[in-house]
């Protein structure tokens, strides 16, 4: 009884989450301009997709903007944490921490809108380099905050023990920090990365006229109305979305699966 | 050996990006824009003139204006209309919170539930929707309660006439519960997974019956995931404001939408900048009594290193 | 000052917080010695380990190594090796390239640094274990291979800072022979540092007792134990009793209530001073005796302890700690007697005992 209420709900709620994203692919194949009629099955859209030239400028705004963005933010935001990481003063820390956390705590809006200001007061034409900034100002948060946790895990004596073996604080770094920090290092880029391709109101805010990424162009697209376009392009960032989770977590599924089946015989 | 070199592009953005703008977002909220005052004179030749403060004199007024310290913006906002929207949004943002904790704490429970089975599948599909664009999610939601959106054209294939109009308060509230429910199950899951299962059998065992082992055990355990989830909810959805465009079709601005408004087509940053400050502060101000109403996280303070 | 290896003067320390660490401190360091700093947390003993390691800079005074300064040295120019609290173990690196890391930093021959690698396990008794994961080997062996990454750089000094903290009481005691064992066969000079009177005594050749960011008192064990300078230094040291008293005139000094004779003098007539008696010292005669200017007590308390009783008596107002063979009832009337030899004078210092010591130190 109690199982058939449990699947029962996790389903309703699988329908919930599920249900207008399937509906949004199967309606992309659709060869009508109607979306509520089945007009029979094409692959129209896809190639009006393909033909739309301000959406793959949008995308590869995107994806320049995600890659340099995260580099840019990863490279400041882990040599930041390393900095704050051997600060000795703790106040000066604690105020540092709490600042560059700001961001995060703080809604989108506040920080577009702050950004913005920002870009005026320094008379900077807002576009492509206006929004990078603003990317990567986003992201450091971030890279901090998954670069942080994997230093204190570090032995505290780490670098002085290779200074102590005749390392130069350069190579020190190179050698001995760097290797133990890399999974944080790694896993900032791509949260960064993510957080970029995905952002929409920091860049609606930063970016000017000419200048849009994908996000952006979604919206005024979907502000004009339905369009098979739109759902075709939805098809594509969600089968990629999805090839890409799978590919990042296939090791963590291999291992769980391992564990349950060694759970199996007790 | 410790190089203050790693920490100076972190400390230039901190005050670049973050100290300077913020700055000027208190300075537009406490000023407003208005008219460089001047006085007409009359020049020896009889002809009108223009003096200005600093004593220069030109031959037409003046056209600049200058920013001058008023709280006038804030006197703006307490306009019933501003805090009607204020209170949609609060409200809008309030009843969000409440649908998905009440959606997602029995999921949490489920999944972390003894043995059920494909419990990383199940918290991978939740997950998954939100790496989609949440745009392209509430787009999905879009095409369907349009009004020439599936449903209705559904409906109206069985016979009915006319189109139900879905959009609406209504429609934002599923489109961001729809959005924000991950939000809440996440720290639901990680915490409640936590949860010895060797303490209910204890409370069960100590003849506490289901009810009451939830009562005494699995709730106050979970608390600490409950109040995240809250804010993980609640914050986004009060500054929220493309969800409100697209499935309020226009009817339900929300503060974002105002704000966003101040910075396009009324072009009056000074108001915008105050109705932010106005956001950020209820923001900050709701996060600091979340962390106050968590004991754990005032334990950890205790603790931390840093 | 030529003939010693390094010579630290007049060292003072102050961190940004204001904490004074040291507060002027002068020793010198021989070559081959096994030198320990001896104190409880909090007294100066790692920040002077660590300036002369070059991970701090003193904020006066000066570090001569073979007569020159080396204090604007960075760590990695100075001849001289560490081994950290906690090992700091390369945890991306095996074994073997743990130990090979000082080497190859100075670019040498490979092969001749793999052959030393194998020697240097062999030294440390981890023989076979060069192709292992740091971080599945048990603390002792963490140990050892913290050591040999070290010696392998054939330093002129070793540095180690409580190397022995984190491992249980059995394999404190091996390591203990094994570091005594190791210093004598390499011959390499020992700075160590440790809060353990016990590990200090057994394997050092010289003893500072550190407090409060000062020297208390430099010495071999044996005139550390045996003759303690102050009340801090001796109750540090082991368990004793530690009285106020007055030094009458030479050899004769008045605590507990009464005369003795003793066998210091220069003190002067009718000065404070403090006396210390080892609790073995002390011994116990029936009050029946009746020997002249003894003073006499009741036994508190006999406690087993497996190779002697530990005994407390009352004796006025003051207890006395005994350690004895012979046990005595509690309850019953005893003489205390203690051989003039056995009596240590020290100058009167602020010394206040019980635990006024803060644990809290800069660690």
């Amino acid at each position: 009884m109690m199982r058939l209420l449990k699947r029962s709900y996790m389903s309703l709620i699988m329908l919930f989450l599920y249900a207008p994203i399937v509906l949004l692919i199967v309606f992309s194949f659709n060869a009508g301009r109607s979306r509520g009629l089945w007009g029979g099955f094409s692959l129209h859209w896809y190639a009006e997709l393909l033909r739309d030239q301000q959406i793959l400028t949008a995308l590869r705004n995107t994806l320049v903007i995600g890659l340099s963005a995260a580099a840019i933010s990863t490279v400041i935001g882990g040599l930041g944490a390393i900095g704050l990481y051997q600060l000795r003063r703790k106040g000066l820390r604690q105020a540092m921490l709490s600042l560059a956390n700001l961001p995060m705590l703080n809604s989108e809006i506040v920080t577009g809108v702050s950004l913005l200001m920002l870009y005026a007061a320094m008379r900077m034409e807002l576009g492509f380099v206006t929004l990078l900034l603003s990317h990567v100002a986003f992201c450091i948060p971030y890279v901090v905050l998954s670069v942080l946790p994997k230093l204190r895990q570090l032995d505290p004596h780490l670098a002085e023990a290779a200074q102590d073996l005749g390392a130069t604080p350069f190579k020190a770094f190179c050698r001995v920090i760097l290797p133990d920090i890399m999974p944080g290092v790694f896993s900032g880029f791509l949260l960064a990365f993510t957080l970029s391709i995905d952002d929409f109101v920091i860049s609606l805010f930063t970016t000017g006229p000419g200048v849009t990424n994908l996000s952006i162009t979604i919206f005024s697209m979907a502000r004009r109305g339905i369009s098979p376009k739109l759902n075709a392009l939805s098809a594509v960032i969600f089968v990629v979305v999805l090839t890409l989770l799978i590919i990042i977590n296939l090791p963590n599924f291999k291992q769980q699966n391992k564990k349950t089946r060694k759970e199996i015989p007790i | 050996m410790r190089s203050r070199g790693l920490l100076l592009p972190f400390g230039l953005w901190l005050v670049i990006f973050i100290l300077i703008p913020l700055g000027l977002v208190v300075y537009y909220g406490v000023t407003v824009e208005a008219p460089v005052p001047y006085t007409q004179i009359e020049l020896a030749d009889g002809t009108v003139a223009y003096q200005l403060e600093d004593g220069t004199v030109s031959q037409w007024p003046p056209h600049q204006t200058q920013a001058s310290f008023s709280l006038d913006n804030f006197r703006r906002l307490a306009d019933e209309m501003y805090l009607r929207l204020l209170w949609r949004s609060l409200y809008i943002a309030f009843v969000t919170t409440v649908i998905c904790l009440l959606l997602g704490y029995p999921i949490s429970m489920i999944l972390t539930s003894k043995g059920f089975k494909h419990r990383n599948l199940l918290l991978m599909l939740i997950i998954l929707p939100m790496w989609m664009n949440f745009l392209l999610r509430t787009y999905a939601w879009m095409s369907l309660l349009e009004k020439t959106g599936l449903i209705n054209q559904l409906l109206m294939a069985l016979g009915r006439e006319r189109p139900i109009i879905f959009l609406g308060e209504g429609a934002v509230i599923l489109g961001m519960v729809y959005n924000f429910l991950p939000f809440m199950v996440l720290p639901l899951y990680s915490v409640m997974e936590k949860i010895d299962h060797s303490q209910l059998d204890a409370a069960a065992d100590l003849g506490a019956n289901p009810r009451k082992a939830f009562w005494r055990i699995t709730l106050p355990f979970s608390l600490p995931g409950v109040l995240e989830g809250i804010t993980m909810v609640f914050v986004p959805s009060v500054t929220a404001f493309v969800i409100s465009q697209l499935l309020g079709s226009g009817k339900v601005p929300l503060v974002g939408d105002i704000i966003h408004q101040q910075f396009t087509r009324a072009n009056d940053w000074h108001f915008g900048a105050a109705m932010s400050l106005l956001v950020m502060v209820i923001v900050l101000a709701f996060m600091y009594a979340i962390n106050r109403a968590d004991p754990e996280e005032k334990g950890q303070k205790e603790v931390r290193i840093w | 000052m030529q003939d010693h290896l390094i010579v630290l003067q007049d060292l003072r320390m102050v961190f940004g917080d204001g904490y004074e660490a040291l507060k002027g401190v002068n020793l010198y360091i021989d070559q081959n010695e096994f030198l320990t700093l001896l104190g409880p947390s909090g007294c100066g003993k790692t920040t002077t380990l660590r300036i002369v390691g070059g991970f701090e800079k003193p904020t006066s005074g000066d570090v001569l190594y073979r007569g020159k300064s080396i204090v604007n040295l960075p760590p990695y120019r100075r001849n001289i090796n560490t081994v950290f609290q906690r090992y700091a173990l390369f945890p991306h690196m095996n074994v073997a390239q743990n130990i090979s890391f000082g080497p190859d930093m100075r670019k040498e021959d490979r092969q001749k640094t793999a052959r030393r690698v194998l020697e240097m396990l062999e030294l440390v008794n981890l023989s076979g274990f060069e192709k292992r994961s740091v971080k599945t080997l048990s603390g002792g062996q963490q140990q050892r291979v913290a050591i040999a990454r070290a010696l392998i750089n054939k330093p002129d000094v070793l540095l180690l800072d409580e190397p022995l903290g984190a491992l249980d009481l059995k394999l404190r005691k091996e390591m203990q022979g094994e570091l005594k064992r190791i210093q004598v066969e390499s011959g390499i000079t020992f700075l160590y540092v440790t809060h353990d009177q016990e590990e200090a005594l057994t394997m050092s050749d010289t003893v500072v007792v550190m407090r409060g960011g000062e020297i208390q008192q430099i010495g071999t064990p044996q005139d550390i134990y045996n003759e303690p300078k102050n009340a801090f230094v001796a109750d540090f040291i082991g368990e004793s009793n530690i009285y106020a008293g007055t030094m009458v005139k030479d050899k004769r000094a008045i605590f507990l209530g009464c005369e003795f004779n003793c066998v210091d003098k220069g003190f002067g007539q009718n000065v404070p001073i403090d006396v210390v008696l080892r609790p073995e010292d002390v011994k116990l005669k029936p009050a029946e005796a009746g020997i002249d200017g003894a003073p006499q007590g009741t036994v508190l308390s006999t406690l087993f302890k497996g190779v002697h009783y530990e005994m407390r008596v009352l004796v006025g107002e003051d207890v006395v700690l005994v350690h004895s063979t012979h046990a005595r009832e509690p309850g019953a009337e005893v003489l205390v007697t203690v051989a003039p030899s056995d009596i240590h004078i020290m100058h009167k210092s602020d010394y206040v005992r019980e635990n006024d010591e803060e644990e809290e130190g800069l660690m």
